[in-house]
């Protein structure tokens, strides 16, 4: 453990549900400046010198608390990270001081170039103490804890000798970081995995998580007709991701929950809507579990 | 046991080229192999990064058609993934390649329009820095005129093109209809793009101007930008250009000509 991964926020928590913050939206959240718990942006669209997207974002910040989520780090390649891009990533953080900041449990840089992909990885040890190693040295340079998301995944490595809860679980006991519970992931992982949800949330360190990502998901099958769900990001949260939310809300209480929505996007209204859903699961647990700590 | 060095270098090379078979120990729940399972990375790298390209030339896209785009787009990213995650400047490629693509070759001035979206995209995330005022240039000596060099705003960008590439790149954007525009009658054009605050400008420039700012942006001083620009074109107006030039708020600085201010307090002794 190192010292730096204590947190030093100077920015408000994010409470209840936030948005994904679009440039469809930049105009009307400054004007209208509506309801909403926080707004997360990818990193890798404010790594620009200057320009609009500062402009807003820096405005927005005045009003919001702010994530951070990191999409092109790569923090489970084999190779060492790419020590620009964690410099761009550090002024980015220094820069907006977020509340929250996320990366991934995947790879996407490779000697040929950049993937663009959340690339899954097996379970081993060899990807564990490179995973750590490669958290350590994020946690380091930005000087705060990260969390790690969970991997949406279509295929599994043979070599694997972990199940995915229990190398995340490691991975979070020896880093230090937190994590960020993507539960659309969770269903689109387990149905194409034919995992059960429900021991998967139950194997899963539910303690350490800081953050939850819900999200749509398409729903296809491959070449024998198995289910094939794709985490598309284009659509509004499906049911059975919404009970199982309720599920992982109603263990872990009040977590700071991100609507993502990355393509097609909706009307703004729309997406207020999902957040407001979330909201509404988000405090009838968290009033059920101060209930609870008042009888108790 | 394979490597994760091993795993990612076959997956990676594997994930660019569809032709290629997937790699072994890859499988699905039933510990079968799947190629529609491997074929969803495939899929995903490529359609983000065309969706980055169709963000970055949405005119390019609307001239070849969707469809055409699409794939055009598609066999670019197979050639030329990007180098960085930072995908706001994926594509700068884009138009070196278009001039060689063959399907393309009866639109000449394609890729002069992909230069100018391009040039919009770098200038909209340049870095700020406040532009100089206009009235500035009372403050200046006539004396110190000709001497004078410019700092350029960080977001300053100059296209030429053989083609009306500006009145092209125009038409389609936007829900304007196009028109037709005779290509054999039509002129070049030039384009100085600037934001110097949170909008990006973009202007059509006289081609005697574009010549001018295109001197000044290389570090010239007024004396040789213009004397350069009157050798191929008489009728120059220097002073026109030099209101033009402040008043797009493409200048951040101005810098005296130190030899020039020299001979000045020697002609002064």
């Amino acid at each position: 453990m190192h010292s730096s991964k204590q947190n030093s926020f100077t920015k408000r928590m994010p409470y209840g549900a936030g948005v994904g913050l679009k440039a469809e939206h930049y105009a009307r959240i400054l004007e209208e400046r509506p309801m909403m718990g926080f707004f997360e942006v990818h990193a890798e669209n404010y790594m620009g010198p200057g320009g609009p997207p500062h402009r807003y974002l820096s405005e927005i910040c005045r009003y919001y608390p702010l994530s951070i989520h990191g999409v092109g780090l790569s923090i489970g390649a084999d190779s060492p990270l790419d020590l620009q891009h964690l410099k761009r990533l550090k002024a980015l953080v220094d820069r907006y001081q977020p509340a929250l900041f996320s990366e991934h449990l995947a790879w996407s840089s490779h000697n040929a170039g950049f993937f663009n992909d959340l690339l899954p990885v097996p379970y081993t040890n060899e990807t564990l103490s490179r995973v750590v190693e490669h958290i350590d040295e994020v946690q380091e340079a930005l000087g705060r804890r990260m969390l790690l998301e969970n991997p949406s995944t279509y295929l599994a490595f043979e070599e694997s000798t972990y199940a995915e809860t229990d190398f995340i679980a490691e991975v979070a006991k020896r880093s230090g970081c937190g994590l960020l519970l993507d539960i659309n992931n969770v269903f689109v992982a387990c149905t194409n995995q034919q995992w059960n949800t429900a021991k998967y949330l139950k194997e899963y360190p539910l303690h350490s998580v800081e953050e939850i990502h819900l999200a749509g998901h398409a729903d296809e099958l491959d070449e024998f007709g198995r289910p094939l769900l794709i985490d598309s990001h284009d659509r509004p949260v499906d049911e059975t991701v919404w009970q199982l939310y309720e599920l992982a809300v109603a263990k872990i209480g009040h977590v700071p929950t991100l609507i993502e929505w990355d393509t097609e996007l909706p009307d703004w209204p729309v997406l207020q809507r999902e957040a407001r859903r979330a909201e509404e699961i988000l405090f009838s647990h968290a009033a059920e579990g101060a209930f609870c700590d008042l009888i108790a | 046991m394979t490597s994760l060095h091993e795993r990612q270098y076959e997956f990676a090379a594997a994930l660019l080229d569809p032709t290629a078979s997937i790699p072994s120990g890859l499988v699905g729940p039933d510990g079968r192999p799947s190629v529609r399972r491997f074929g969803v990375y495939r899929n995903n790298v490529i359609v983000g990064l065309v969706d980055a390209l169709r963000g970055t030339y949405p005119a390019v896209c609307r001239l070849v058609g969707e469809e055409f785009f699409l794939a055009m787009a598609r066999m670019y990213a197979t050639q030329h993934p990007p180098e960085s995650p930072v995908l706001i400047s994926y594509g700068a490629s884009f138009a070196g390649f278009l001039e060689r693509f063959e399907p393309v070759k009866d639109l000449p001035y394609l890729p002069d329009v992909a230069r100018m979206e391009y040039a919009w995209v770098e200038s909209y995330h340049a870095e700020e820095s406040e532009p100089l005022a206009v009235s500035t240039l009372e403050t200046i000596a006539p004396e110190d005129l000709p001497g004078l060099r410019f700092h350029f705003h960080p977001s300053t960008r100059l296209v030429s093109s053989k083609y009306p590439a500006l009145t092209i790149w125009r038409m389609n954007l936007g829900d304007i209809e196009p028109a037709e525009i005779a290509l054999a009658d039509s002129e070049a054009e030039e384009v100085l793009i600037v934001r110097p605050r949170s909008h990006v400008e973009v202007r059509g420039l006289l081609h005697s101007h574009a010549l001018w700012i295109q001197q000044l942006i290389r570090g010239e001083t007024v004396l040789s930008a213009t004397a350069s620009v009157l050798e191929c074109i008489s009728d120059f107006d220097p002073a026109a250009a030099l209101v033009l030039l402040m008043e797009s708020n493409a200048v951040k600085g101005l810098q005296l000509d130190p030899t020039n201010h020299l001979g000045r307090q020697n002609d002064a002794r």
